[in-house]
């Protein structure tokens, strides 16, 4: 799989190339399941000598959709648009990927965002879905993604909201004043991402024990597995263990 | 024992008689009026008979009225979401059947209709597959609300309805078996399609099943619905209207109970529920009587569901076509569960080098899901079960949440219980339906 390369050039060490095929083939890949982002498995240093070593992944930005999007999706952004005097500020871009609708929303500007959405006539997404959270490790400079999930009954539709904050300053305004049942969610996000929602009634743990250290949805979180002797056989912990990427 | 500080004495012909009433306690509670000041903090759970499993509840009283009541849940939290992610997608049916265990088949189903849009083939998931998938997830939807039934007159003192609920829903867990070899726990919904077809034996059982079943709906009805003790317990007791279920997020039977038809099998259809018939029952008065008659009305909406899903049963594929995604292995239940079939075996060690491959791949390495994420929503019995699902382009799930009902739902309980009476918590708790394995994941 490893296409020719002059190796001269670097002491003998293969030089990662993109493979004959990857871009034709194989999925496109963002972010990297392992920080080094490269190679077949996600175990280095392990000898391995199969020859997939030198697969490099590739990591594409997720882009904006460019309008028309179709559907309901059009009517959606317009009628934020008028509701909403200050949406080329807080709306980041607009992505349609697989049949749904996903606004990128500054942080600071996600209650106002929700309260537009929920209030307006047009828009009247009366119900939160969902909060919760993804940690982009490696992949986004602001890392860790708040995911907000609304439903409009009235219309029948869905829109997801999602707001990018950092690892080192990790937050964002709380939606519970517009969506009361957000309030364990965030909690949930709190703890599971270590995401502060500002304005929270009692921002405290809630599925983790209260004097729990760290955040465990966090990527770079430690499993903290040990390894286990099966029938003569040690099974390494399952971080450790070599593994498809 | 001589004299005291603490107790009155005198003698008696048959002996020291100490009197324990009195000394300073006038003036340690002067001041406080016992009836209207005496406020108590209980904590009830999280090891109670009436807390659906590991829910803890710290209650304010007053006498028998609760002032303030917070829940505390997370005792049964186990890490799913994050074990899904080191492992392969087709794995992760194992993991998300484990959640809520009174509907497993709806955790599956709700995996694998995100995973199948993430890898675009909801389209390619065959009739006769989605037909199964709504027969078992109504069958589980019956079951879930009989053990509903059967622990709410548990914990209002009904406690035939509890036999007789756990008698009928053993019955669908023998239909599950035949099905999916186990009892609970299935994993039997895959990404694709299901694990493997109907035996038909099992179609039998299930049709006995349609007929046995609403002469037992009347008798629970014969049982619960003129007795005044259940009237008076259920009637008016832990109201929540349309506005605090929105506001709070419920859904489910709770919101319909509140006179909102919002169904996402009607509103916001999968598995093609819009080509079947059935009503959306609702009541108007939002309190625990309204939820058991939603509840008994479902029941009776499945049943219909049911035997519409067997009429229109046909022979074909429950599996996608899609070799790179589909399962390669011919499954059977043997007498320890579901694995792979003998034939299977017997082909790919001794006949086809090719399939042996193909089996390896897929079992060790899986199928890779194009990046991007998705959001899908379906109706479990406790209300919007929603699962978002994150690819990275890998092998395994990069984030996979779920949206419990059970979780979100138990948001209402202060709403619920506050201001009520202390034997309301328990209606009112009961009424929501919660099932800890879910809320805590």
């Amino acid at each position: 799989m490893t296409a020719p390369n002059d190796r001269n050039d670097t002491g003998g060490l293969p030089v990662p190339v993109t493979p004959a095929g990857a871009s034709s083939g194989a999925p496109a890949e963002h972010p990297p399941s392992s920080p080094a982002g490269r190679g077949m498995f996600g175990n280095h240093g392990t000898g391995d000598v199969s020859g997939f070593g030198g697969l490099v992944r590739q990591r594409k930005p997720v882009e904006e959709t460019p309008r028309p999007y179709g559907g309901y999706f059009d009517e959606v952004r317009d009628a934020l648009e008028e509701a909403y005097p200050a949406f080329g500020d807080a709306i980041e871009k607009v992505v349609v990927d697989r049949g749904e609708l996903t606004l990128y929303v500054r942080p600071e500007r996600i209650a106002e965002v929700c309260q537009v959405m929920r209030d307006d006539p047009a828009l009247r997404f009366e119900l939160c879905s969902s909060v919760s959270g993804v940690d982009y490790l490696g992949a986004d400079e602001r890392r860790l993604h708040v995911v907000y999930q609304l439903t409009s009954m009235t219309y029948r539709r869905r829109v997801r909201l999602e707001a990018a904050v950092s690892a080192e300053h990790p937050h964002l305004p709380s939606v519970t004043a517009v969506y009361p049942t957000a309030d364990w969610q965030e909690r949930e996000t709190y703890d599971m991402f270590g995401i502060v929602f500002d304005g929270h009634p009692a921002l405290t743990r809630i599925l983790m024990p209260d004097d729990w250290e760290g955040h465990p949805q966090r990527k770079d979180y430690p499993l903290g597995g040990v390894p286990v002797e099966y029938k003569g056989a040690e099974i390494p912990p399952p971080d450790k263990r070599r593994s498809y990427q | 024992m001589t004299t005291s500080n603490y107790a009155t004495e005198r003698e008696t012909t048959e002996g020291k008689v100490f009197t324990v009433t009195g000394g300073d306690w006038d003036e340690v509670v002067s001041g406080t009026d016992p009836i209207n000041d005496e406020r108590i903090v209980v904590n009830m759970g999280p090891q109670h008979p009436s807390t659906h499993g590991v829910l803890r509840l710290i209650l304010e009283l007053e006498g028998e009225t609760v002032r303030e009541a917070r829940s505390v849940v997370g005792y049964l939290h186990t890490g799913i979401e994050k074990n899904l992610e080191y492992r392969n997608w087709v794995q992760g049916s194992t993991f998300v059947t484990r959640m809520d265990y009174l509907a497993p088949l709806f955790n599956e189903t709700a995996y694998a209709l995100a995973v199948e849009k993430l890898l675009g083939v909801t389209d390619e998931v065959t009739e006769r597959a989605n037909t199964i998938r709504v027969l078992m997830m109504e069958l589980n939807r019956i079951s879930s609300h009989l053990v509903w039934l059967a622990t709410t007159g548990m914990e209002l003192g009904a406690i035939s309805i509890m036999l007789y609920g756990f008698r009928e829903r053993e019955y669908i867990l023998e239909i599950f078996e035949m099905i999916t070899g186990l009892r609970m726990n299935h994993a039997y919904v895959r990404p694709g399609g299901v694990a493997q077809d109907v035996p038909d034996e099992a179609i039998v059982k299930i049709r006995e099943f349609l007929k046995m079943m609403p002469k037992k709906l009347k008798e629970y009805e014969d049982l619960l619905s003129g007795q005044p003790i259940w009237i008076e317990r259920t009637q008016h007791v832990a109201v929540l209207d349309v506005t605090a279920c929105l506001a709070l997020g419920v859904t489910g039977p709770v919101l319909r109970s509140a006179g909102l038809a919002w169904d996402l099998r009607k509103t916001m259809p999968y598995c093609g529920y819009e080509t079947y018939e059935f009503d959306v029952p609702t009541h108007t008065d939002g309190d625990v009587w309204g939820r058991y008659l939603v509840r008994l009305a479902e029941i009776r909406e499945s049943l219909k569901l049911v035997e519409q899903a067997l009429d229109r049963l046909r022979p074909g594929p429950v599996m996608v076509a899609d070799k790179k995604i589909a399962w390669p292995a011919q499954l059977a239940i043997g007498v320890d569960g579901m694995g792979n079939s003998l034939e299977h075996v017997a082909k790919i060690m001794g006949q086809s080098m090719e399939s042996l491959i193909h089996h390896f791949k897929l079992v060790t390495e899986g199928f890779r899901v194009p990046p991007g994420q998705v959001y899908v929503g379906i109706e479990s019995p406790r209300g919007e079960l929603g699962v978002h699902a994150v690819s990275d382009g890998g092998t395994r799930p990069y984030r996979v949440h779920y949206r419990e009902p059970s979780f979100v739902n138990l948001q209402a309980l202060p709403a619920m219980a506050e201001g009520g009476l202390i034997a309301d918590v328990i209606a009112g708790g009961a009424s929501l339906d919660p099932v800890m394995g879910g809320c805590d994941r």
